[in-house]
Protein backbone atom coordinates (compact mmCIF):
# COMPACT_ATOMS: atom_id res chain seq x y z
CA UNK A 1 0.00 0.00 0.00
CA UNK A 2 1.48 3.01 -0.85
CA UNK A 3 0.11 6.49 0.70
CA UNK A 4 1.85 8.36 -1.63
CA UNK A 5 -0.12 7.32 -4.77
CA UNK A 6 -3.44 7.66 -2.57
CA UNK A 7 -2.25 11.56 -1.27
CA UNK A 8 -1.75 12.33 -5.29
CA UNK A 9 -5.13 10.82 -6.42
CA UNK A 10 -6.83 12.96 -4.06
CA UNK A 11 -7.80 15.88 -6.04
CA UNK A 12 -8.98 13.44 -9.36
CA UNK A 13 -11.40 11.57 -6.74
CA UNK A 14 -12.96 14.71 -5.04
CA UNK A 15 -14.03 15.81 -8.20
CA UNK A 16 -15.60 12.45 -8.94
CA UNK A 17 -17.04 12.46 -5.78
CA UNK A 18 -18.29 15.83 -6.08
CA UNK A 19 -20.07 14.63 -9.62
CA UNK A 20 -21.55 11.32 -7.98
CA UNK A 21 -22.95 13.04 -5.34
CA UNK A 22 -24.96 15.61 -8.22
CA UNK A 23 -25.90 12.96 -9.95
CA UNK A 24 -27.01 11.14 -7.47
CA UNK A 25 -28.72 14.01 -5.59
CA UNK A 26 -30.46 15.20 -9.62
CA UNK A 27 -31.60 11.51 -10.00
CA UNK A 28 -32.68 10.84 -6.91
CA UNK A 29 -35.29 13.75 -7.01
CA UNK A 30 -36.10 13.18 -9.68
CA UNK A 31 -37.32 9.78 -9.24
CA UNK A 32 -39.39 10.90 -6.33
CA UNK A 33 -41.10 13.78 -8.52
CA UNK A 34 -41.74 10.55 -11.14
CA UNK A 35 -42.66 8.30 -8.47
CA UNK A 36 -44.61 10.36 -6.81
CA UNK A 37 -46.86 11.69 -9.64
CA UNK A 38 -46.98 7.67 -11.39
CA UNK A 39 -47.91 6.14 -8.07
CA UNK A 40 -50.58 8.60 -7.32
CA UNK A 41 -51.70 8.15 -11.26
CA UNK A 42 -52.24 4.34 -10.38
CA UNK A 43 -53.33 4.70 -7.23
CA UNK A 44 -56.65 6.86 -8.45
CA UNK A 45 -56.53 4.25 -11.52
CA UNK A 46 -56.86 7.37 -13.55
CA UNK A 47 -58.31 5.95 -17.08
CA UNK A 48 -55.74 4.96 -19.96
CA UNK A 49 -52.58 6.94 -18.25
CA UNK A 50 -52.46 4.46 -15.34
CA UNK A 51 -52.10 1.34 -17.63
CA UNK A 52 -49.34 3.28 -19.97
CA UNK A 53 -47.27 4.66 -16.38
CA UNK A 54 -48.01 0.56 -15.34
CA UNK A 55 -46.38 -0.37 -18.52
CA UNK A 56 -43.35 2.11 -18.27
CA UNK A 57 -43.01 0.90 -14.11
CA UNK A 58 -42.66 -2.69 -15.60
CA UNK A 59 -40.39 -1.89 -18.42
CA UNK A 60 -37.86 0.75 -15.31
CA UNK A 61 -37.75 -2.03 -13.15
CA UNK A 62 -37.08 -5.02 -15.02
CA UNK A 63 -34.48 -4.16 -17.57
CA UNK A 64 -30.83 -3.57 -16.51
CA UNK A 65 -29.61 0.42 -15.74
CA UNK A 66 -26.94 -1.02 -18.17
CA UNK A 67 -28.89 -1.30 -20.83
CA UNK A 68 -30.99 1.79 -20.47
CA UNK A 69 -27.70 3.79 -20.58
CA UNK A 70 -26.73 2.19 -23.77
CA UNK A 71 -30.20 2.51 -25.42
CA UNK A 72 -29.78 6.29 -24.55
CA UNK A 73 -26.18 6.69 -25.06
CA UNK A 74 -25.77 4.60 -28.35
CA UNK A 75 -29.61 4.03 -29.40
CA UNK A 76 -30.75 7.72 -29.31
CA UNK A 77 -28.23 8.88 -31.73
CA UNK A 78 -28.80 6.77 -34.36
CA UNK A 79 -32.82 8.15 -34.44
CA UNK A 80 -31.18 10.94 -34.41
CA UNK A 81 -31.26 12.84 -31.18
CA UNK A 82 -27.53 13.25 -29.40
CA UNK A 83 -27.59 13.17 -25.59
CA UNK A 84 -24.62 13.99 -23.66
CA UNK A 85 -23.39 11.49 -21.19
CA UNK A 86 -24.75 13.33 -18.03
CA UNK A 87 -27.55 13.71 -19.86
CA UNK A 88 -28.27 10.09 -20.92
CA UNK A 89 -27.08 9.04 -17.16
CA UNK A 90 -29.67 11.36 -15.49
CA UNK A 91 -32.36 10.49 -17.61
CA UNK A 92 -31.53 6.57 -17.10
CA UNK A 93 -30.94 6.73 -13.68
CA UNK A 94 -34.66 8.18 -13.63
CA UNK A 95 -36.07 5.97 -15.73
CA UNK A 96 -34.99 3.38 -13.28
CA UNK A 97 -35.45 4.81 -10.18
CA UNK A 98 -39.06 6.62 -11.40
CA UNK A 99 -40.40 3.47 -11.91
CA UNK A 100 -38.65 2.01 -8.78
CA UNK A 101 -39.77 4.95 -6.37
CA UNK A 102 -43.40 4.34 -7.73
CA UNK A 103 -42.95 1.44 -6.47
CA UNK A 104 -41.90 2.62 -3.07
CA UNK A 105 -45.01 4.78 -3.04
CA UNK A 106 -47.72 2.49 -3.76
CA UNK A 107 -46.53 0.33 -1.13
CA UNK A 108 -47.12 2.92 1.64
CA UNK A 109 -50.05 4.24 -0.89
CA UNK A 110 -51.78 0.48 -0.40
CA UNK A 111 -51.00 0.51 3.10
CA UNK A 112 -53.59 3.29 3.82
CA UNK A 113 -56.64 1.60 5.47
CA UNK A 114 -59.67 1.73 2.91
CA UNK A 115 -62.03 2.94 5.74
CA UNK A 116 -59.30 6.26 6.19
CA UNK A 117 -60.03 6.89 1.65
CA UNK A 118 -63.93 6.41 3.10
CA UNK A 119 -63.85 9.00 5.34
CA UNK A 120 -61.87 11.42 3.22
CA UNK A 121 -64.49 10.64 0.78
CA UNK A 122 -67.29 11.30 3.37
CA UNK A 123 -66.46 14.32 4.10
CA UNK A 124 -66.70 15.48 0.52
CA UNK A 125 -63.24 15.89 -0.59
CA UNK A 126 -62.35 15.50 -4.33
CA UNK A 127 -59.77 13.04 -5.70
CA UNK A 128 -57.01 16.00 -5.11
CA UNK A 129 -58.39 16.94 -1.84
CA UNK A 130 -58.14 13.05 -0.84
CA UNK A 131 -54.35 12.93 -2.25
CA UNK A 132 -53.36 15.86 -0.71
CA UNK A 133 -54.92 15.63 2.60
CA UNK A 134 -55.01 11.29 3.82
CA UNK A 135 -53.57 9.69 0.86
CA UNK A 136 -49.70 11.61 0.91
CA UNK A 137 -49.56 12.09 4.48
CA UNK A 138 -50.31 8.85 5.61
CA UNK A 139 -48.98 7.47 2.74
CA UNK A 140 -45.34 9.04 2.49
CA UNK A 141 -44.93 8.11 6.09
CA UNK A 142 -45.58 4.26 5.19
CA UNK A 143 -43.32 4.32 2.17
CA UNK A 144 -40.66 5.89 3.74
CA UNK A 145 -38.53 2.27 4.59
CA UNK A 146 -39.17 1.34 0.81
CA UNK A 147 -37.96 4.78 -0.13
CA UNK A 148 -34.89 4.70 1.82
CA UNK A 149 -33.96 1.64 -0.11
CA UNK A 150 -34.24 2.76 -3.20
CA UNK A 151 -32.42 5.89 -2.49
CA UNK A 152 -29.46 4.08 -1.38
CA UNK A 153 -30.03 1.48 -4.16
CA UNK A 154 -29.93 4.87 -6.88
CA UNK A 155 -26.20 5.89 -5.54
CA UNK A 156 -24.95 2.47 -6.06
CA UNK A 157 -26.13 2.27 -9.17
CA UNK A 158 -24.43 5.37 -10.06
CA UNK A 159 -20.94 3.54 -10.56
CA UNK A 160 -22.60 1.88 -13.91
CA UNK A 161 -21.92 5.36 -15.00
CA UNK A 162 -18.69 4.69 -15.60
CA UNK A 163 -19.61 2.84 -18.99
CA UNK A 164 -21.15 5.14 -20.77
CA UNK A 165 -16.96 7.62 -19.55
CA UNK A 166 -18.92 10.28 -17.06
CA UNK A 167 -15.98 10.66 -14.40
CA UNK A 168 -17.74 9.81 -11.28
CA UNK A 169 -16.17 7.99 -8.52
CA UNK A 170 -15.82 4.25 -10.16
CA UNK A 171 -14.75 5.70 -13.12
CA UNK A 172 -12.18 7.95 -11.63
CA UNK A 173 -10.83 4.84 -10.11
CA UNK A 174 -10.81 2.57 -13.24
CA UNK A 175 -8.95 5.23 -15.01
CA UNK A 176 -6.05 6.06 -12.65
CA UNK A 177 -6.13 1.96 -12.21
CA UNK A 178 -5.50 1.80 -16.29
CA UNK A 179 -3.39 4.74 -16.31
CA UNK A 180 -0.80 3.00 -12.91
CA UNK A 181 -1.90 -0.23 -12.18
CA UNK A 182 -2.11 0.42 -8.57
CA UNK A 183 -5.65 -0.94 -8.48
CA UNK A 184 -5.13 -1.85 -3.91
CA UNK A 185 -4.78 2.13 -3.26
CA UNK A 186 -7.16 3.13 -6.05
CA UNK A 187 -10.06 1.02 -4.89
CA UNK A 188 -9.45 1.37 -1.37
CA UNK A 189 -10.36 4.97 -1.81
CA UNK A 190 -12.95 4.16 -4.12
CA UNK A 191 -14.89 1.73 -1.45
CA UNK A 192 -13.57 4.83 1.76
CA UNK A 193 -15.71 7.47 -0.98
CA UNK A 194 -18.61 5.57 -1.36
CA UNK A 195 -19.11 4.90 2.53
CA UNK A 196 -18.13 8.57 3.21
CA UNK A 197 -21.46 9.15 1.19
CA UNK A 198 -23.84 6.06 2.22
CA UNK A 199 -22.97 5.53 5.82
CA UNK A 200 -24.27 8.68 6.78
CA UNK A 201 -26.75 8.95 5.09
CA UNK A 202 -28.30 5.32 6.04
CA UNK A 203 -28.36 6.76 9.58
CA UNK A 204 -30.02 9.29 8.91
CA UNK A 205 -32.87 7.58 6.77
CA UNK A 206 -32.89 5.34 9.70
CA UNK A 207 -33.65 8.32 12.30
CA UNK A 208 -36.09 9.76 9.13
CA UNK A 209 -38.42 6.44 8.83
CA UNK A 210 -38.23 6.27 13.22
CA UNK A 211 -39.37 10.06 13.65
CA UNK A 212 -41.90 9.86 10.18
CA UNK A 213 -43.52 6.56 11.28
CA UNK A 214 -44.11 8.45 15.07
CA UNK A 215 -45.36 11.50 13.87
CA UNK A 216 -47.89 10.66 11.58
CA UNK A 217 -49.11 7.39 13.61
CA UNK A 218 -47.73 6.92 16.97
CA UNK A 219 -45.54 3.97 16.83
CA UNK B 1 -96.13 19.23 4.19
CA UNK B 2 -93.06 18.19 5.29
CA UNK B 3 -89.99 17.90 3.19
CA UNK B 4 -88.89 15.14 1.44
CA UNK B 5 -84.94 14.93 1.90
CA UNK B 6 -84.32 11.73 0.50
CA UNK B 7 -86.37 9.10 -1.95
CA UNK B 8 -84.92 5.58 -2.83
CA UNK B 9 -86.89 4.11 -5.84
CA UNK B 10 -86.39 0.35 -7.01
CA UNK B 11 -82.81 0.57 -5.86
CA UNK B 12 -80.95 -2.74 -6.64
CA UNK B 13 -77.12 -3.50 -5.81
CA UNK B 14 -74.92 -6.27 -6.97
CA UNK B 15 -71.60 -7.56 -6.00
CA UNK B 16 -70.59 -9.55 -9.16
CA UNK B 17 -73.19 -11.77 -10.02
CA UNK B 18 -74.53 -11.87 -6.56
CA UNK B 19 -77.65 -8.98 -5.31
CA UNK B 20 -76.42 -7.39 -2.09
CA UNK B 21 -80.00 -5.37 -2.01
CA UNK B 22 -83.46 -5.74 -3.74
CA UNK B 23 -85.78 -3.28 -4.71
CA UNK B 24 -85.27 -1.08 -1.92
CA UNK B 25 -87.55 1.88 -1.62
CA UNK B 26 -88.28 3.97 1.50
CA UNK B 27 -88.16 7.92 1.76
CA UNK B 28 -87.29 10.10 4.52
CA UNK B 29 -88.46 13.61 5.47
CA UNK B 30 -86.35 16.75 7.06
CA UNK B 31 -86.30 16.08 11.06
CA UNK B 32 -87.18 12.15 10.25
CA UNK B 33 -84.68 9.71 12.03
CA UNK B 34 -84.53 6.14 10.37
CA UNK B 35 -83.08 2.82 11.56
CA UNK B 36 -81.93 -0.01 9.71
CA UNK B 37 -82.62 -3.19 11.84
CA UNK B 38 -81.38 -6.70 10.82
CA UNK B 39 -79.70 -9.61 11.60
CA UNK B 40 -75.86 -9.49 10.52
CA UNK B 41 -75.09 -9.64 6.70
CA UNK B 42 -78.94 -8.34 5.54
CA UNK B 43 -77.43 -5.12 3.70
CA UNK B 44 -77.90 -2.64 6.37
CA UNK B 45 -74.24 -1.33 6.06
CA UNK B 46 -74.33 -1.73 2.38
CA UNK B 47 -77.50 0.33 2.10
CA UNK B 48 -76.14 3.05 4.24
CA UNK B 49 -72.89 3.09 2.18
CA UNK B 50 -74.72 3.05 -1.07
CA UNK B 51 -77.05 6.34 0.02
CA UNK B 52 -73.80 8.41 -0.08
CA UNK B 53 -72.46 6.93 -3.32
CA UNK B 54 -69.30 4.60 -1.06
CA UNK B 55 -71.12 1.77 -2.60
CA UNK B 56 -72.57 1.78 -6.38
CA UNK B 57 -75.47 0.52 -7.28
CA UNK B 58 -76.80 -0.95 -10.67
CA UNK B 59 -80.44 0.37 -10.92
CA UNK B 60 -82.93 2.46 -9.54
CA UNK B 61 -82.57 5.92 -8.43
CA UNK B 62 -81.64 8.17 -5.55
CA UNK B 63 -83.47 11.31 -5.04
CA UNK B 64 -82.02 13.78 -2.53
CA UNK B 65 -84.28 16.63 -2.38
CA UNK B 66 -86.40 15.76 -5.17
CA UNK B 67 -83.53 15.89 -7.23
CA UNK B 68 -82.21 12.53 -8.86
CA UNK B 69 -78.72 11.64 -8.48
CA UNK B 70 -76.65 11.19 -11.32
CA UNK B 71 -74.27 8.62 -10.19
CA UNK B 72 -70.98 10.53 -11.12
CA UNK B 73 -67.95 10.83 -8.78
CA UNK B 74 -68.34 14.56 -9.35
CA UNK B 75 -72.01 14.34 -8.10
CA UNK B 76 -71.23 12.40 -5.29
CA UNK B 77 -68.77 14.36 -4.22
CA UNK B 78 -70.57 17.68 -3.90
CA UNK B 79 -73.71 15.65 -2.35
CA UNK B 80 -71.42 14.22 0.60
CA UNK B 81 -70.72 17.67 1.39
CA UNK B 82 -74.18 17.84 2.56
CA UNK B 83 -74.22 13.90 3.73
CA UNK B 84 -72.27 13.67 7.14
CA UNK B 85 -71.48 9.83 7.73
CA UNK B 86 -69.88 8.27 10.97
CA UNK B 87 -68.65 4.83 10.86
CA UNK B 88 -68.00 2.13 13.06
CA UNK B 89 -63.82 2.27 12.86
CA UNK B 90 -64.37 6.31 13.56
CA UNK B 91 -61.33 6.86 11.08
CA UNK B 92 -60.18 9.90 12.13
CA UNK B 93 -57.15 10.86 10.85
CA UNK B 94 -53.87 9.66 12.44
CA UNK B 95 -51.41 12.57 11.18
CA UNK B 96 -53.67 14.83 12.55
CA UNK B 97 -54.81 16.94 16.15
CA UNK B 98 -58.67 16.71 16.94
CA UNK B 99 -59.41 20.22 16.28
CA UNK B 100 -56.82 19.59 12.91
CA UNK B 101 -59.20 16.69 11.73
CA UNK B 102 -62.67 18.61 12.59
CA UNK B 103 -60.84 21.94 10.48
CA UNK B 104 -59.91 19.98 7.70
CA UNK B 105 -62.75 19.12 5.45
CA UNK B 106 -65.11 22.58 5.96
CA UNK B 107 -61.84 24.97 5.56
CA UNK B 108 -60.35 22.90 2.35
CA UNK B 109 -63.12 21.63 1.08
CA UNK B 110 -66.12 23.87 1.71
CA UNK B 111 -63.13 27.10 2.00
CA UNK B 112 -64.99 28.61 5.01
CA UNK B 113 -63.15 30.92 6.78
CA UNK B 114 -60.69 29.54 9.32
CA UNK B 115 -61.86 31.17 12.34
CA UNK B 116 -65.62 30.98 11.79
CA UNK B 117 -65.13 27.30 11.81
CA UNK B 118 -63.10 26.79 14.56
CA UNK B 119 -65.29 28.80 16.99
CA UNK B 120 -67.87 26.56 15.67
CA UNK B 121 -65.75 23.24 16.31
CA UNK B 122 -64.34 24.69 19.84
CA UNK B 123 -68.87 24.77 20.02
CA UNK B 124 -69.61 21.87 19.40
CA UNK B 125 -66.26 20.18 21.26
CA UNK B 126 -67.72 21.40 24.18
CA UNK B 127 -71.23 20.21 23.69
CA UNK B 128 -69.45 16.20 23.28
CA UNK B 129 -67.25 17.29 26.26
CA UNK B 130 -63.92 17.54 24.82
CA UNK B 131 -62.94 20.73 24.84
CA UNK B 132 -59.69 19.92 26.56
CA UNK B 133 -58.60 16.95 23.88
CA UNK B 134 -59.10 19.67 20.88
CA UNK B 135 -54.98 19.59 20.44
CA UNK B 136 -54.75 15.59 21.20
CA UNK B 137 -53.86 13.55 18.62
CA UNK B 138 -56.72 10.43 18.00
CA UNK B 139 -53.75 7.72 19.53
CA UNK B 140 -54.63 10.04 22.94
CA UNK B 141 -58.02 9.12 22.89
CA UNK B 142 -60.51 6.71 23.94
CA UNK B 143 -62.59 4.96 21.35
CA UNK B 144 -65.84 6.57 23.27
CA UNK B 145 -63.86 10.15 22.34
CA UNK B 146 -62.83 9.36 18.77
CA UNK B 147 -66.29 8.42 18.18
CA UNK B 148 -67.46 11.45 19.35
CA UNK B 149 -64.79 13.69 17.52
CA UNK B 150 -65.96 11.99 14.89
CA UNK B 151 -69.78 12.98 15.08
CA UNK B 152 -68.89 16.58 15.68
CA UNK B 153 -66.06 16.17 12.48
CA UNK B 154 -69.18 15.30 10.23
CA UNK B 155 -71.68 17.61 11.92
CA UNK B 156 -68.68 20.43 11.29
CA UNK B 157 -69.99 20.21 7.75
CA UNK B 158 -73.19 21.41 8.53
CA UNK B 159 -74.97 18.32 6.91
CA UNK B 160 -78.31 18.24 5.82
CA UNK B 161 -78.71 14.30 6.70
CA UNK B 162 -76.22 12.47 9.36
CA UNK B 163 -75.51 8.57 8.33
CA UNK B 164 -74.21 6.91 11.47
CA UNK B 165 -73.36 3.05 10.20
CA UNK B 166 -72.61 0.64 13.27
CA UNK B 167 -71.27 3.39 15.25
CA UNK B 168 -71.16 1.94 18.83
CA UNK B 169 -70.37 -1.38 17.62
CA UNK B 170 -66.44 -1.34 17.97
CA UNK B 171 -66.58 0.60 21.52
CA UNK B 172 -66.89 -1.06 25.16
CA UNK B 173 -70.05 -0.97 26.53
CA UNK B 174 -68.99 1.84 29.33
CA UNK B 175 -68.36 3.79 26.40
CA UNK B 176 -71.62 3.41 24.15
CA UNK B 177 -73.76 5.57 25.96
CA UNK B 178 -72.10 8.59 25.83
CA UNK B 179 -72.23 8.60 21.68
CA UNK B 180 -75.90 7.31 21.89
CA UNK B 181 -76.80 10.32 24.03
CA UNK B 182 -74.95 12.40 21.35
CA UNK B 183 -76.55 10.87 18.63
CA UNK B 184 -80.56 11.69 20.77
CA UNK B 185 -79.34 15.15 21.49
CA UNK B 186 -79.35 15.36 17.67
CA UNK B 187 -82.74 14.42 17.02
CA UNK B 188 -84.43 15.96 20.17
CA UNK B 189 -82.38 19.16 20.19
CA UNK B 190 -81.13 19.93 16.36
CA UNK B 191 -83.97 17.73 14.91
CA UNK B 192 -81.26 16.31 12.44
CA UNK B 193 -82.34 14.11 9.67
CA UNK B 194 -80.41 10.46 10.28
CA UNK B 195 -80.23 7.31 8.98
CA UNK B 196 -78.55 4.85 11.86
CA UNK B 197 -77.50 1.16 11.53
CA UNK B 198 -77.39 0.29 15.12
CA UNK B 199 -77.71 -3.47 17.18
CA UNK B 200 -78.50 -1.03 20.57
CA UNK B 201 -81.98 -2.46 20.15
CA UNK B 202 -83.30 -0.32 23.40
CA UNK B 203 -81.68 3.17 21.65
CA UNK B 204 -82.89 2.45 18.60
CA UNK B 205 -86.62 2.26 20.44
CA UNK B 206 -86.19 5.53 21.41
CA UNK B 207 -84.87 7.33 18.67
CA UNK B 208 -86.51 6.14 15.36
CA UNK B 209 -89.70 7.99 14.32
CA UNK B 210 -89.40 4.77 10.91
CA UNK B 211 -88.12 1.16 10.91
CA UNK B 212 -86.75 -0.64 7.86
CA UNK B 213 -86.13 -4.10 9.03
CA UNK B 214 -83.71 -5.89 6.44
CA UNK B 215 -82.80 -9.63 5.70
CA UNK B 216 -81.31 -11.15 2.49
CA UNK B 217 -80.50 -7.70 1.10
CA UNK B 218 -84.20 -6.72 1.21
CA UNK B 219 -86.57 -4.36 3.39
CA UNK B 220 -89.26 -7.11 5.10
CA UNK B 221 -91.14 -4.01 6.44
CA UNK B 222 -91.19 -0.76 6.88
CA UNK B 223 -92.83 0.27 10.37
CA UNK B 224 -93.39 3.37 12.65
CA UNK B 225 -90.73 3.33 15.60
CA UNK B 226 -92.59 2.68 18.43
CA UNK B 227 -94.77 0.32 16.49
CA UNK B 228 -92.26 -1.76 15.44
CA UNK B 229 -90.81 -2.70 18.90
CA UNK B 230 -94.93 -3.24 20.58
CA UNK B 231 -96.52 -5.04 17.03
CA UNK B 232 -93.60 -5.89 14.66
CA UNK B 233 -95.48 -6.82 11.25
CA UNK B 234 -93.61 -9.60 10.03
CA UNK B 235 -93.13 -12.75 12.18
CA UNK B 236 -89.27 -12.45 11.03
CA UNK B 237 -88.78 -9.17 13.15
CA UNK B 238 -91.01 -10.68 15.91
CA UNK B 239 -88.34 -13.56 16.06
CA UNK B 240 -85.61 -10.63 15.23
CA UNK B 241 -86.45 -9.18 18.48
CA UNK B 242 -86.96 -11.78 20.84
CA UNK B 243 -83.20 -12.95 19.90
CA UNK B 244 -82.07 -9.50 20.79
CA UNK B 245 -83.91 -9.81 24.69
CA UNK B 246 -82.23 -11.67 26.89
Amino acid sequence: MNWEVIQQSIPSFVKGFQLTLWLSFVGIVGSLVVGVLVSLVRYFKIPIISKILGAYVEVGRNTPLLIQLFFLYYGFPVLGMKLSAEASGIIGLIFLGGAYMAEGFAGGFNGINKSQIDAGLALGMNQWELARYVVLPQGLALSVPALSANVIFLIKETSIFSVIAIPELTNTALDLIGMYYRSNEYLLVLVIAYAIILIPLILFLDWLERRVRYGSFGN
Amino acid sequence: MAEEILKVDHLNKYYGDWQALHDINFSLNKGEVVTLLGPSGSGKSTLIRTLNGLEPFRSGEIYFHGKKVEPSPKEWQELRQKIGMVFQSYDLFPNLTVLENILLAPTKVQKRPREEVKKEALELLERVHLTEQANAYPRELSGGQKQRIAIVRALAMHPELMLFDEVTASLDPEMVRGVLEIIKELADRDHMTMIIVTHEMNFAAKIADKVLFLENGRILEETAGKEFFDHPQTKRAAEFLSSMEF
